[in-house]
């Protein structure tokens, strides 16, 4: 498990006429067992990776559904430990598909960056999302996980510049991230047309960085609106509230929005 | 005869490094988003502290409309109970809107006016900084929303209608503890949503760069006007020791400040002890916090072995934050100065002295650096002086003084202590009828 595995990843769901599905779960919502059932669910469904929320009590850039989430996982127990102890029981099982961790720093921090990244990496995660974590203070994180080779993601935002998107996605050993819109992360009704305007400059800026497009992406008519702009599409906050709502439907709806993924003849 | 407003400067105390830090603590661990904008209020701070038109403007309003400079008072019956060093009190609570927050929403708004900003938003814990800021876009006339934790509303409604009728628009926050937390939180998550448009106008010396070191510029009045005031008081010298309360920290970076230069003079921070430090419910960050990142900020925090932020607990609900000033983080790490809990009790028990001894009545919040006051003052000679910065009034507070006396009793309430024979005798019911 590495930065390659997380960057073939993409590079297969190209090669498939495909821009690669991430499915985001919180971790421990509502308990852990229920994660590793859902993300072995996810894989079998054609998710190409799974990004895992790590519970944080103060959730800065999440909107209400995965506060809410994150409330019931810490609620329930889950801790740092207990996500990579979920991650351990996933491969465990046999799911191979690069598993992604987005964390808040402070968790992270206080588990110790150098440990912290040799344990995920031992656990069989592939790489890490910190989103606040800025590329100023992210020294000591890029050489940890350098070191074991776990891919580091950063974000880029319709307000970040054509120079730091380029310096982003330099920076950013697994995938870039782009938020689709200003704001909290949460299901909207509708794709931005500024959303496209980014992802189109982003192409142009991001050099053989593989980029993702996530925060309000919801349904499959969304996920079909932006597979052609990006190398992958993030589906979250709908995706757990379905798992509040009727976690047994998580996998078909995986399926269909894998399905909308497919962006033959565009590129 | 100088009113020492004229030799103010904003830019007195250094800027931390390029990263905002204070040492180990402080910095800027913001979500992408912000970057661009948090980069334009570093360039415009560190543009608007060093212009002599900014700070024209900025002291023209302080004298004018806040009242400044404050005074600085000998309490001579409190001296007299404590027994031991002179007590002097910076009277923050006299400042206009009641407490010092108003040195810094003025300082903030004519910024956020400098970068052409469309709104303000403000998150507030007790509501003064609330009141301050829809005082502040009243009169320069910018709107503004208020978050305001519903555990706070309802402890401190007073200052709701005060906003409301200011014009600003109250958002309850009805996560977590709802308490300023949650609201700092809230404030945050609209920030992101619009961080061309609109300004964060933050209340505390806390959050990323460059918050805390403008805060810290704005709200040092109190302590260069403190400072020269304790020169004229006391005939050339200066106090033996200055304390403040500390919630996040902004009335007492800026009383401390001013006198960090000053090795002889001690520097002492009261934090919220709640029922007890030993206790799970208290908000003294500094003295029973761990190293951590909240709000954009590396400081002292409170919270477990995972890194989750704990729930936290004072009577003052402008005190209970699980977080502190990275500037008082690095003051304490340095040993420049000293930070000791103050239980809601004992800071129950100086409020009510302060109001029968000196016929102030402080806020809870100032009232925790009042007993901490008391303590030091009670074991030093009367050659000594201990200057504690009242940092507001406590008109906002009466429903948690009431709230706070039938929970304990009225007997329990007596004056016994107050070592003043005037007063009936402990316990005595008609006190309070």
């Amino acid at each position: 498990m590495s930065t390659r595995d997380l960057r073939a990843a993409f590079a297969a769901a190209a090669a498939d006429g495909r821009a690669a599905l991430v499915p985001y779960l919180v971790c421990g919502h509502p308990d852990a067992d229920t994660t590793v059932h859902l993300v072995l669910e996810a894989a079998a469904a054609g998710a190409d990776v799974i990004e895992l929320g790590v519970p944080f009590s103060d959730p800065l850039a999440d909107g209400e559904t995965i506060r809410n989430a994150t409330r019931v996982a810490l609620d329930a127990g889950m801790s740092v430990a207990g996500c990579l102890d979920v991650v351990r029981r996933v491969r465990a099982a046999g799911a191979t598909l690069p598993i992604v961790l987005m964390g808040y720093v402070n968790p992270l921090a206080r588990y110790g960056v150098e440990r912290f990244c040799a344990d995920a990496a031992a656990a069989g995660v592939d790489g890490l999302i910190v989103p606040d974590m800025p590329l100023e203070e992210s020294g000591e994180l890029l050489a940890a996980a350098g070191s074991v080779e776990l891919g580091v993601t950063f974000l880029v935002t319709p307000v970040t510049g054509g120079a730091r998107i380029a310096q982003l996605a330099a920076a950013s050993t697994g995938f870039l991230y782009c938020v689709a819109t200003t704001g909290t992360t949460g299901a909207r009704a509708d794709v931005a047309s500024s959303t496209v305007e980014l992802l189109d400059r982003v192409r142009n800026l991001a050099g053989d960085t593989p980029f993702a497009v996530g925060f309000g992406v919801s349904t499959p008519e969304h996920v079909a609106e932006l597979a052609p702009h990006a190398d992958g599409v993030i589906v979250g906050s709908a995706l757990v509230a379905l798992v509040e709502r009727d976690a047994a439907s998580l996998a078909g709806r995986i399926g269909e929005l894998v399905a909308a993924t497919a962006v033959v003849g565009v590129r | 005869m100088t009113d020492h407003l004229d030799t103010f400067r904003l830019d007195a105390a250094p800027m931390p490094d390029a990263h905002g830090r204070f040492g180990d603590y402080g910095g800027s661990w913001i979500p992408e988003v912000l970057v661009p904008v948090a980069g334009r209020i570093v360039e415009g701070w560190s543009a608007a502290r060093t212009d002599p038109a900014f700070l024209q403007e900025f002291v023209g309003m302080c004298r004018s409309f806040v009242g400044r400079p404050t005074p600085l008072q000998v309490a001579p019956r409190l001296t007299a109970h404590a027994g031991g060093a002179q007590l002097l009190l910076k009277r923050e609570d006299l400042a206009h809107t009641g407490a010092h927050k108003i040195n810094n929403a003025l300082g903030q708004v004519l910024l956020a006016r400098r970068l052409g900003v469309k709104r303000v938003i403000a998150e507030t814990g007790a509501g003064q900084h609330g009141v301050a800021t829809a005082t502040a876009c009243a009169l320069l006339d910018m709107p503004c929303v208020v978050y305001m934790g519903s555990h706070d509303i309802e402890r401190q409604h007073p200052n709701v209608l005060r906003m409301e009728l200011l014009g600003a628009e109250v958002r309850p926050v009805d996560e977590g503890q709802r308490t300023l937390t949650d609201a700092v939180s809230a404030a945050i998550r609209d920030w992101v949503a619009d961080p061309d448009g609109t300004y964060y106008l933050l209340g505390s010396a806390v959050g990323m760069h460059p918050f805390p070191t403008m805060v810290r510029d704005l709200q040092s009045v109190i302590g260069h006007e403190a400072r020269a005031q304790s020169l004229e008081l006391l005939g050339g010298e200066l106090p033996s020791v200055v304390v403040a309360c500390v919630g996040g920290g902004s009335n007492a970076i800026g009383t401390f400040m001013p006198f960090a230069g000053d090795g002889a003079v001690e520097l002492r921070g009261a934090e919220a002890a709640g029922d007890g430090i030993d206790t799970p419910r208290h908000s003294a960050s500094v003295a029973a916090g761990s190293i951590g990142v909240l709000h954009g900020a590396r400081t002292m925090l409170i919270q477990d072995d995972d890194g989750q932020v704990l729930p936290t607990h004072s009577i003052s609900a402008g005190l209970d934050y699980p977080g502190v000033g990275p500037e008082h983080a690095q003051l304490a790490a340095t040993g420049r100065a000293t930070y000791t809990g103050v239980t809601d009790d004992e800071a129950m028990a100086a409020l009510q002295l302060t109001c029968r001894l000196e016929g102030i009545i402080p806020a809870v919040e100032s009232a925790h650096a009042i007993s901490l006051a008391l303590d030091i003052a009670a074991g030093r000679p009367a050659s000594d002086t201990v200057l504690v910065t009242v940092s507001g009034r406590g008109d906002k507070d009466l429903a948690t003084i009431m709230q706070y006396r039938a929970a304990h009793g009225v007997t329990s309430m007596n004056f016994a202590d107050a070592g003043d024979d005037h007063h009936p005798a402990p316990g005595a019911p008609h006190v309070y009828a």
